[in-house]
C-alpha cells in the first residue's frame, strides 16, 4: 500500500529468463490492499512462479470475481488480459474463455467469500468439468472489502473482530474439490513462499482442474481473535481519524519449516494455526486415502498444507468434449459456415 | 343447422393425452396436406408435463396462406375423455365431431348442431393388435387413415411420407401403412365420406419449407459462426440448444480428425450459461445462450457486465407466459422490457424481433455480426408460438463467400505500429471502441476488463468526467445500432389509410390476415412491422403520419409501446394499444374485433360496406 508509482524504467542489469523477460515484466500495478495483506504475498508468488517458468505474460488470462482477492490480478502480470467479472462467477467466465482459446493459461483468482458462498455452485461445476486452469482461493475466513463479516470458510467457534462467535460449520473447499474431480489439489499459506511458489508452478504445469487453497490472513479484519476489547481500544484512540479507514499495518506473517514437521504459526489476530508439512509416507495420488487423511487431521485442528492430491492421468474439458486443436476463436467462416449446398439439403428435408 | 362446407379452408383440432404418441401422427396429418400443395399452420397446445395431461394439436388448413391462428374449430378429433365437454364447446355451429364410439355415450354428451362421426377405434385396435403399446400408437395412425377418407386426403401422399420417415425400416413402414389403410377402409365403408370439409390438390406451397423456429435459430447460429453454446434446459427454449447440437454434429465435425469445431456446455444454471457465453465472447469466439423469461431474470446481472465491459454475446429468448414461472407452455411477448433494459444502472440492449422461422434463422446469424460489431449483448426475441411450432416459411438462404463481421479488433500489426489503444476510447465517432483479444501482443494491448467504472484506457476510475464520457459514448453506440439493425417492413394499405398499426414478432401472420379482413370491411390501415430495437427514425415518421397508431402486442402491459414512448419519444396519446395475453397465439379475429370496436367507439373512420 503505497502512493509512490513504480518506476517504469528497468535496470539494464536485471537478468532475463529464457522467454526474454525480467522479473519486473511480471509485475502489475501497485497493490491497493492493506500493508501486510497475505494476498500481496500470493501475488508475489504468482509473479515468481511465472517468471521461473518462463511464461510469456500475454499468454495468461487472469480471471477473478469480486472482493479483495479478486482485485489482485491487477497487481501482477500487467501485460496479461484480466477479467474482473461478477461476484462468485469467475469459474463460468473462465470456462467460457477457455472454450474459446485452449492455448492460453487460465489463472483464476478468487476468495473465500467469492468462491465458498455465492460462487460455491460455479466452483463445484468447473471442477466437475475438468477445466484446464489454476484456481487459487485466497482464503482468510472473512469479508475484508465489506469490513469483517464471517465468510463460509470461517471455523466454527472462531470469533470475529467484533466478538461474534461463528456458529456455522465451515465450508471445506479442499474436500469439495477432491470430491468433485479436481485433479491437482493443494493447500498452502501465503506466508510460506517457499512452499507456495512450487505449488503454483506445479498447478500451471498441470493439465486439468488445479485448485490451490491458500490461507491468507487478513490484517485488517481478522487480526484480533476474541479481542473485542482490543478492537474497542484501538477505536477509542483513533476517533479523530475516519474510523472506517483505520488500517493497522503489520509485517507479513512468515513461516519456514522442514518436511515432516508440525508447526504452530500465529495469525495476525493471534489465533493459532497448526501447519503441518506432509509426512514422508503420504500418498498424494490416492484420492480416497487423501480424503480420509485430511478429515482425520482436520478433526485434530491441524491445517494440512502441501500438494494434497495429484492425478497424473488427468483429462481436461476439451478432451471430454472433443474440440479441435485449433482454438475456436481462430476459426472463421471457412471453417464454421457449412455453405449454401448444405443449406439446400436442409431445405429439401423440410418440405 | 347446415353442416359447414369448405375446401382447403378450415380448422381441425386434435384433443389428445400427452405421452400417447399422438404428436407424430398429428404432424403426419399436417404434412400430408402440405404435400398436396395446400398451406397449413399447425400449433401444439401442450401442458408442462410428460405423460397423462391433455394436449391439443390445431391445424389450420389455409389455401390462401393465412398462417396465424384462426380461432374456432370446424372439426374436432376428440380423443381425450378428460376434456370432452370443453372440446365440444369449441366446435363452430355446423361443425364436425370425430370420436371413438367403442363405448356408447348418452345423447346429453353431444350437441345437436354438429355432425357426429363415431368410429370404434379402441375396438378396432384391440381386435387387430395384442401389444398394449401398439394398440395405443396405431390408434393414432388409424384415425389419420379415417380422416384421409373423410377429408379426401390422397393416401399415396401419406404412404410417401411414411416411406421417407421409415427409410430402411421395412417392418415399421409396413405396419404403419397397414394401420393407415385399416382406418381408411373402415371409414370408406362405414362413414359417409367425404365431409363438407375437404382437401383438394393445390399449388400454393411453392418452395416454402416447414420448420420450427428453435431449429431455425440453431441453424442460424451454425451459419452465423457460433462456436460456443452454453445453456440450461428451460421450456420453450431447450430445443434451440438441442438442435444446435444435432446440426453441429452433422455440419461441424472436422472431416479429417473427427473433432468438433464447436463447444456446447449444459451449464449448471442460467447464471453459469451466460457467464460461459460472456467468457467465450470476451475471448473472441462467437458465443450464445438460449433461454426463456425466468432465465433472463437470472442472467440480468451478467448482462449488465457485458453491456458495461462491452462484450459481444447473443441471447435467444424464446418467450413464454410470465411473470415468475407463469405459463411455461404458453406464448407471450412479455420479456420485451426485461430484455431491452436488462440489469441495474442505465442499460439498453439491441433486440431483434423475428416473425417466423425464416427470420429466426436470418436474425440469429446476423445477431453474431451485430454483437461483434457493437460489442454488446444482442437479443433474439422469439417466442413459443414461433419457436415450438412448425411453420411454413421461405427457405433458408446463405450467400457463399460471405464473411463474418468481426467488428473492431485491434491487431498485432496495429499495436506494433504504435497505435494509441484505449479499450474504451472513441475513435471513429460511432461510439464503438477497439478491442484486443487476450494473447494478441506481448507487451501492448493488454487491459483489465471490469464491471467497475473506468477511463478510456480501461483504468479503474470513479472520476465523474471519465464516467460521463463513457456513458455518453455508450449512448452513441446505441444510436449506431439503429443503422445496423434490420429495418422495419411497411405494409401500405391499398387505399388511403387513416390509421397506422405497429406490430412485431409472432403477431405477423395474424396481423397480415387482419389487414386483409379490415380492408374488405372498408377499414384501411397502414401497418409497420418493427424488426429491431432501438427503433430507427422511420418509426417516428410512421406514427407522425397517422392521427392514431395501433400497437398490437401479446402482453398485458404494452411493453413495445412503452419502448416507443420511452426511447423514441413518441407522444403516448398517439398510440392505441391492442393487447392479447391469455397465452394463446393472437388471432386475426381478435385484432379485427379490437380495431373495429375502437373505430366504432370513436367514430373516427366511417365504416364502409365492403363492395
Amino acid at each position: 500500500m503505497t502512493y509512490l508509482a513504480k518506476p517504469k524504467l528497468h535496470h539494464p542489469s536485471l537478468s532475463k529468463n529464457q522467454a526474454g523477460y525480467t522479473r519486473r515484466d511480471y509485475e502489475g500495478k501497485i497493490s491497493t490492499l492493506c500493508a501486510g495483506c497475505g494476498h500481496d504475498s500470493i501475488s508475489a508468488s504468482i509473479i515468481q512462479a511465472c517468471w521461473e517458468l518462463d511464461i510469456q505474460p500475454h499468454r495468461v488470462a487472469k480471471m477473478s470475481g469480486i472482493g479483495c482477492s479478486s482485485k489482485t490480478p491487477d497487481y501482477f502480470l500487467g501485460n496479461s488480459h484480466g477479467f474482473n467479472s461478477v461476484h462468485g462467477r469467475m469459474p463460468s467466465v473462465l470456462t467460457g474463455a477457455n472454450l474459446a482459446n485452449r492455448d492460453l493459461l487460465y489463472l483464476g483468482v478468487s476468495g473465500d467469500g467469492d468462491s465458498a458462498s455465492i460462487g460455491i455452485g460455479q466452483f463445484a461445476h468447473c471442477m466437475r468439468r475438468g477445466v484446464n486452469m489454476v484456481y487459487i482461493v485466497e482464503n482468510n475466513g472473512v469479508y475484508g472489502l465489506t469490513k469483517g463479516q464471517f465468510s463460509a470458510t470461517a471455523d466454527k467457534g472462531s470469533k470475529s473482530k467484533r466478538g461474534v462467535v461463528n456458529s456455522d460449520e465451515p465450508l471445506d473447499l479442499i474436500g469439495m474439490a477432491l470430491l468433485l474431480g479436481a485433479t491437482y489439489v493443494a493447500r498452502s499459506f501465503s506466508g510460506d513462499k517457499k512452499q507456495l511458489v512450487p505449488l503454483i508452478k506445479g498447478a500451471i504445469e498441470h493439465k486439468g482442474s488445479a485448485f490451490i487453497d491458500v490461507v491468507s490472513p487478513c490484517v485488517a479484519f481478522n487480526n484480533h481473535a476474541g479481542s473485542t476489547k482490543s478492537y474497542e481500544y484501538v477505536r477509542q484512540h483513533n476517533e479523530a481519524v475516519n474510523r472506517l479507514d483505520f488500517i493497522e499495518g503489520r509485517e507479513e506473517i512468515t513461516a519456514d519449516y522442514a518436511p515432516g514437521e508440525s508447526v504452530t504459526v500465529y495469525q495476525h489476530d493471534g489465533s493459532a494455526l497448526r501447519l503441518k508439512k506432509l509426512a514422508e509416507d503420504y500418498d498424494a495420488t490416492d484420492r480416497i486415502k487423501v480424503m480420509n487423511y485430511l478429515q482425520e487431521h482436520a478433526a485434530r485442528g491441524e491445517v494440512i498444507t502441501g500438494l494434497l492430491y495429484f492425478d497424473s492421468q488427468a483429462e481436461d474439458m476439451h478432451q471430454h468434449i472433443n474440440t479441435v486443436d485449433t482454438p475456436l476463436n481462430q476459426l472463421g467462416a471457412k471453417e464454421l459456415c457449412p455453405g449454401n449446398a448444405a443449406l439446400e439439403k436442409i431445405n429439401a428435408s423440410l418440405r | 343447422m347446415t353442416p359447414i362446407t369448405a375446401t382447403n379452408d378450415f380448422v381441425i383440432k386434435f384433443a389428445n393425452v400427452n405421452g400417447s404418441g399422438s404428436a407424430s401422427a398429428n404432424e403426419l396429418f399436417a404434412r400430408s396436406i402440405l404435400r398436396m400443395g395446400v398451406p397449413v399452420s399447425p400449433r401444439n397446445i401442450f401442458p408442462s408435463n410428460i405423460q397423462g395431461l391433455p394436449t391439443w394439436y390445431e391445424v389450420r388448413v389455409t389455401e390462401n396462406g393465412y398462417l396465424g391462428r384462426r380461432g374456432g374449430v370446424d372439426l374436432m378429433v376428440a380423443m381425450n375423455p378428460q376434456t370432452w365437454d370443453n372440446d365440444l364447446k369449441e366446435i363452430e355451429a355446423g361443425g364436425y365431431l370425430f370420436y371413438d364410439n367403442s363405448k356408447p355415450l348418452p345423447d346429453s354428451k353431444f350437441r345437436p348442431d354438429i355432425t357426429r362421426i363415431g368410429m370404434p377405434l379402441t375396438e378396432i385396435c384391440n381386435a387387430t393388435y395384442t401389444d398394449p403399446r401398439q394398440r395405443q400408437l396405431f390408434k393414432n395412425i388409424i384415425y389419420v387413415g379415417a380422416l384421409s377418407a373423410l377429408l379426401e386426403i390422397d393416401p399415396a401422399v401419406i404412404e410417401q411420407l411414411f416411406s421417407e420417415q421409415y427409410k430402411g425400416k421395412e417392418a415399421l413402414l409396413q405396419s404403419n401403412v397397414k394401420a393407415l389403410h385399416l382406418g381408411r377402409d373402415y371409414a370408406l365403408k362405414n362413414l359417409s365420406c367425404p365431409l363438407g370439409l375437404r382437401v383438394s390438390k393445390s399449388d400454393n406451397v411453392g418452395d416454402r419449407i416447414f420448420a420450427d423456429g428453435n431449429s431455425a435459430v440453431a441453424l442460424g447460429a451454425v451459419y452465423g459462426g457460433a462456436s460456443v453454446c452454453a445453456w440450461y434446459p428451460i421450456t420453450p427454449s431447450s430445443s434451440v440448444a438441442e438442435a444446435f447440437m444435432s446440426y453441429c454434429k452433422k455440419l461441424r465435425t472436422d472431416a479429417d480428425t473427427g473433432k468438433n469445431k464447436y463447444a456446447i456446455i449444459q451449464g449448471e444454471d442460467e447464471l453459469a450459461s451466460i457467464g460461459i457465453a460472456i467468457g467465450a465472447g470476451w475471448n473472441g469466439a462467437r458465443a450464445f445462450t438460449a433461454t426463456s423469461g425466468p432465465g433472463i431474470s437470472l442472467m440480468t446481472e451478467f448482462i449488465g457486465l457485458a453491456y458495461f465491459a462491452e462484450i459481444p454475446v447473443v441471447l435467444v429468448d424464446v418467450q413464454r407466459g410470465g411473470p415468475s414461472t407463469g405459463m411455461p407452455t404458453r406464448t407471450q411477448q412479455s420479456d420485451v422490457l426485461a430484455c431491452a433494459y436488462a440489469s441495474h444502472g442505465d442499460t439498453k440492449h439491441p433486440l431483434l424481433f423475428p416473425e417466423d422461422p425464416a427470420e429466426c434463422y436470418e436474425m440469429t446469424a446476423q445477431a453474431f455480426d451485430l454483437a461483434e460489431r457493437l460489442q454488446t449483448p444482442v437479443f433474439v426475441m422469439t417466442d413459443l408460438d414461433i419457436g415450438m411450432n412448425t411453420r411454413l416459411c421461405r427457405p433458408f438462404t446463405w450467400k457463399d463467400g460471405q464473411q463474418y463481421d468481426r467488428g473492431k479488433l485491434m491487431t498485432y500489426e496495429k499495436l506494433e505500429a504504435g497505435t494509441d489503444f484505449g479499450r474504451y476510447m472513441e475513435v471513429d465517432g460511432d461510439g464503438i471502441p477497439y478491442r484486443t483479444l487476450p494473447g494478441t501482443h506481448p507487451t501492448r494491448g493488454g487491459y483489465f476488463t471490469r464491471g467497475t467504472t473506468k477511463n478510456r484506457y480501461a483504468m479503474y476510475s470513479e472520476a465523474g468526467p471519465d464516467y460521463v464520457e463513457n456513458m455518453t459514448r455508450l449512448m452513441r453506440k446505441f444510436d449506431t445500432a439503429k443503422t445496423l439493425l434490420p429495418q422495419p417492413v411497411l405494409y401500405p394499405s391499398a387505399k388511403t389509410a387513416s390509421y397506422g398499426a405497429i406490430f412485431y414478432g409472432s403477431t405477423s401472420p395474424a396481423m397480415l390476415e387482419a389487414l386483409d379482413v379490415l380492408a374488405e370491411q372498408g377499414v384501411h390501415v397502414n401497418a409497420l412491422r418493427v424488426r429491431g430495437f432501438p427503433f430507427p427514425e422511420q418509426v417516428n415518421e410512421f406514427v407522425a403520419a397517422h392521427p392514431g397508431t395501433f400497437v398490437i402486442e401479446q402482453n398485458r402491459d404494452a411493453q413495445l409501446r412503452t419502448l416507443l414512448v420511452n426511447d423514441s419519444k413518441i407522444n403516448p396519446a398517439q398510440l392505441i394499444s391492442i393487447l392479447h395475453y391469455d397465452g394463446t397465439p393472437i388471432t386475426a379475429r381478435f385484432i379485427v374485433d379490437q380495431i373495429t370496436s375502437h373505430l366504432g367507439a370513436h367514430s373516427v373512420v366511417p365504416l364502409k360496406k365492403a363492395s
